[in-house]
């Protein structure tokens, strides 16, 4: 742990001395204070913001912590703001959206961004409203000796296959589960469901309104996609989030996995793992279900983003300072740390699975106002079908009830 | 002491309460009552690394505008209260319509999490309150039987439950009795089932909070009951004794009756505290099993990420309703208490 943190130090004074002198930095002498989640990629880019421009800014203080969901909007809520950036993802940015607490960044990208990737703009009615420094997804895990050990050949591709596989696993007595994947009631509940709902094409909402559409083939194509996965889960499934899921692999409990890709770096290095499963994982496309073509994931990218309610100088200086870190320099030093979106990448072992998953046409998570209370609905009510006490018709109408409910209270269905 | 005296003793605190307390719940109930403005759509294409969709978003100028004119939102009055995520009114009225008998109106009642939540939360302070009072009163008649030398290492273990933090109590519990953990794999091993799981299954996990619940609150009632000890009338003690009770005669009708202020007092904070049962579901991830109005009003405000301020409000206003009836007959009891007393 030392030496890590010896390394980061290390790395951050190479980056003061590689572009210290090279970054625009914007307006001297303004507040830049930023928020975040706290994981290597975003250490990486405030750190580097922060080497590159903290000299020429007034105040630079950085914050990144757990469950900044929870706390963005009202910290941008006062005028002047909390924060005047925070770093988000798909959902997060919507969030801040929905109360319109975050600013266009167009005239911005033009004075300081010339060496954004077009791709990475990420544009709303015409309007950048978020820079995009890294991808993540869900993707498969698995253990090659494992599963050759149970005579399975090849990486599965599909649910079928990997069920096949698990039981194969089963049946020689080598794991009695080997399948784990982040099913905590919750959050992790609904986006288990999102991935295998798109995978079986479906749409969350009708098209062009608020209402739900889960309560469908499709949906119920979805869960029993999903049961039939967690026939061979742990039993403690609906308590494990990716800190447990993680643990359970690193710990040689597992065959396959459905895991972030952020959690690559971390489960293929030297720490908290032993050899014989680092050198035996490997990541993969997500699995395709129901005989269609689309990976069971979604799509994230986290990305920068300017506070609305801040002085104009103050939200200049702060998008100077974090794009200025946003360069080849950054990737040569934390390469392996994300699946970066910024020019220079070299997509290693870690990034295998994301890359993978994105070029088979996994969707992205969707950017609508409403879709955290639908992701709310199904994390909640499909609990009572995971447990067996209901079944899968029941619980979709559940969820359509329950969201409803919500949407109505948050106005957006009448 | 004089009425005007006493008005003003208790003026400084009576503020206090009323700025700090009572003002908020005012605060909390009226926005319980608005719900937010129609939210205005547009529906524009948004690009990103992953391509462009259309996609809808809100049109913030507009619906801006709605806010500042009435920045409280759209008066809703009760509708919330009454609405799926906690009265449910029409929901049990459909229950009742299309139920064929007594089990599936059950069925129908407990898809509804409010009902659900408070099915889980009632066992639990029925549970947990009876027991936390009797073994709290057994460890402290216990501890005031033992040898003066031992009496504090065993009053400071006795104390030990309370003084770690519920979360971290809780969390370490709850590793123990993971699958993964030292109890949970333990059990598996002895009853040979790897799919055995306190986590997997409702009834354990329930009887894991509340067995969770009486180890964490017993020393509360333990210590409250012990310094009421130690203020027994010794003479009272002797007579018992010279009449030939023996000692569990003395003890109910001697220890107990001296006792019964301080039992009402610690009825009164247990039920309390338990109807708000709150940090052993979050450490013990028991959200599958048992869910309480606590976690309903936090997920509201925090899992939404748009908070919805009139859910969360309602909820609370219901824990409220709920323990002020939880209380009242513990209250009244006291107030005839008091007054036969005074007369």
């Amino acid at each position: 742990m030392l030496l890590k943190k010896v390394a980061l130090a290390g790395a951050v004074a190479g980056l003061m001395g590689s572009t210290a002198f090279a970054a625009d930095c914007g307006p001297s002498g303004k507040s830049v204070r930023i928020l975040g989640s706290d994981f290597p990629a975003i250490q990486a880019v405030a750190g580097a913001a922060e080497a590159n421009c903290a000299a020429n800014a007034g105040e630079f203080t950085i914050n990144l912590r757990d469950n900044t969901r929870d706390m963005m909007n009202q910290a941008l809520t006062p005028n002047p703001a909390e924060y005047t950036s925070v770093i988000v993802a798909n959902s997060t940015l919507t969030q801040l959206m929905n109360d319109d607490l975050v600013r266009p960044l167009d005239e911005y990208v033009a004075k300081y961004g010339q060496h954004l990737k077009p791709s990475q703009l990420i544009t709303i009615g015409g309007k950048v409203m978020a820079v995009a420094f890294m991808a993540n997804s869900q993707h498969l895990y698995s253990r090659t000796d494992i599963l050759e050990q149970a005579g399975v050949e090849g990486i599965p591709a599909t649910v079928e296959e990997i069920v096949a596989a698990a039981e194969k696993i089963r049946a020689a007595g080598i794991m009695e589960h080997p399948i784990v994947m982040n099913m905590k009631v919750g959050w992790n509940v609904g986006e288990i469901f999102n991935l295998f709902f798109f995978a079986n094409g479906g749409e969350l909402f009708k098209p062009g309104s608020a209402e739900p559409n889960v309560n469908s083939p499709e949906g119920i194509a979805a869960l029993g996609t999903i049961k039939s996965l967690l026939e061979y889960s742990h039993p403690d499934h609906l308590s494990h989030a990716s800190n447990e899921t993680q643990g359970l692999w690193e710990a040689g409990k597992a065959a396959m996995a459905v895991m972030w890709g952020s959690r690559g770096g971390a489960v293929l290095d030297d720490e908290g793992s032993s050899d014989e499963v680092t050198s035996n994982t490997v990541l993969s496309a997500a699995p395709t279900a129901g005989g269609g073509s689309t990976p069971a994931a979604t799509l994230w990218w986290d990305g920068v983003t300017v506070a609305k309610n801040i002085p104009d100088e103050d939200a200049e200086a702060t998008f100077a300072a974090l794009v200025s870190g946003l360069t080849s320099d950054l990737m040569e030093e934390h390469n392996d740390k994300a699946i970066w979106l910024i020019d220079g990448f070299q997509a290693g072992p870690a990034a295998a699975g994301v890359s993978a998953t994105a070029a088979a046409g996994a969707k992205p998570y969707p950017m609508i106002p409403f879709i955290n209370l639908m992701h709310n609905a199904l994390g909640s009510e499909l609990v009572d079908f995971y447990k067996g006490d209901e079944s899968a018709e029941d619980a979709l109408a559940d969820v359509e009830a329950a969201y409803r409910t919500a949407a109505k209270e948050a106005g957006f269905l009448q | 002491m004089k009425h005007r005296t006493f008005f003003w003793f208790i003026l400084p605190t009576l503020s206090a309460m009323v700025l700090f307390i009572a003002l908020p719940i005012v605060s909390v109930f009226i926005q319980s009552l608005f719900v937010q403005h129609e939210q205005v759509l547009v529906v524009s294409e948004s690009c990103g690394p992953f391509g462009c969709v259309e996609e809808t978003q809100v049109d913030t100028e507009a619906t801006a505008k709605l806010r500042e004119e009435r920045p409280l939102g759209q008066f809703n009055g009760l509708a919330t209260y009454f609405d799926r995520s906690h009265l449910a009114s029409a929901e049990i009225a459909e229950v009742w319509r299309t139920s064929t008998g007594l089990p599936s109106f059950i069925d129908g009642i407990m898809d509804l999490k409010f009902y659900k939540a408070l099915v889980f939360t009632l066992t639990y302070t029925f549970v947990v309150t009876p027991l936390v009072l009797i073994f709290g009163l057994a460890v402290a008649v216990g501890v005031n039987n033992l040898p003066k030398a031992f009496r504090g290492v065993a009053i400071f273990i006795s104390l030990l439950p309370f003084l770690v933090a519920t979360i971290v109590g809780s969390m370490i519990l709850s590793w123990m009795v993971d699958g993964e953990g030292i109890i949970g794999a333990t059990l598996q091993n002895i009853f040979n089932d790897p799919s055995l799981s306190i986590k997997a299954s409702t009834p354990l996990m329930w009887i894991m909070l509340m067995v969770y619940g009486v180890w964490h609150t017993l020393p509360f009632a333990f210590i409250t009951f012990y310094a009421g000890l130690q203020t027994v009338p010794q003479d009272t003690l002797e007579a018992a004794r010279v009449d030939g009770a023996n000692k569990w005669q003395t003890m109910i009708s001697v220890v107990v009756p001296h006792l019964m202020p301080l039992v009402s007092f610690v009825t009164l904070m247990l039920l309390m505290d338990n109807f708000r049962v709150f940090e052993p579901l979050v450490s013990f991830q028991a959200e599958a099993h048992a869910q309480s109005l606590s976690t309903f009003i936090v997920s509201d405000l925090r899992e939404a990420g748009n908070p919805l301020y009139a859910s969360a409000g309602a909820t609370s206003m219901l824990t409220i309703l709920g323990v002020v009836i939880l209380l009242t007959p513990v209250l009244i009891r006291t107030w005839r208490d008091f007054n036969a007393k005074v007369h």
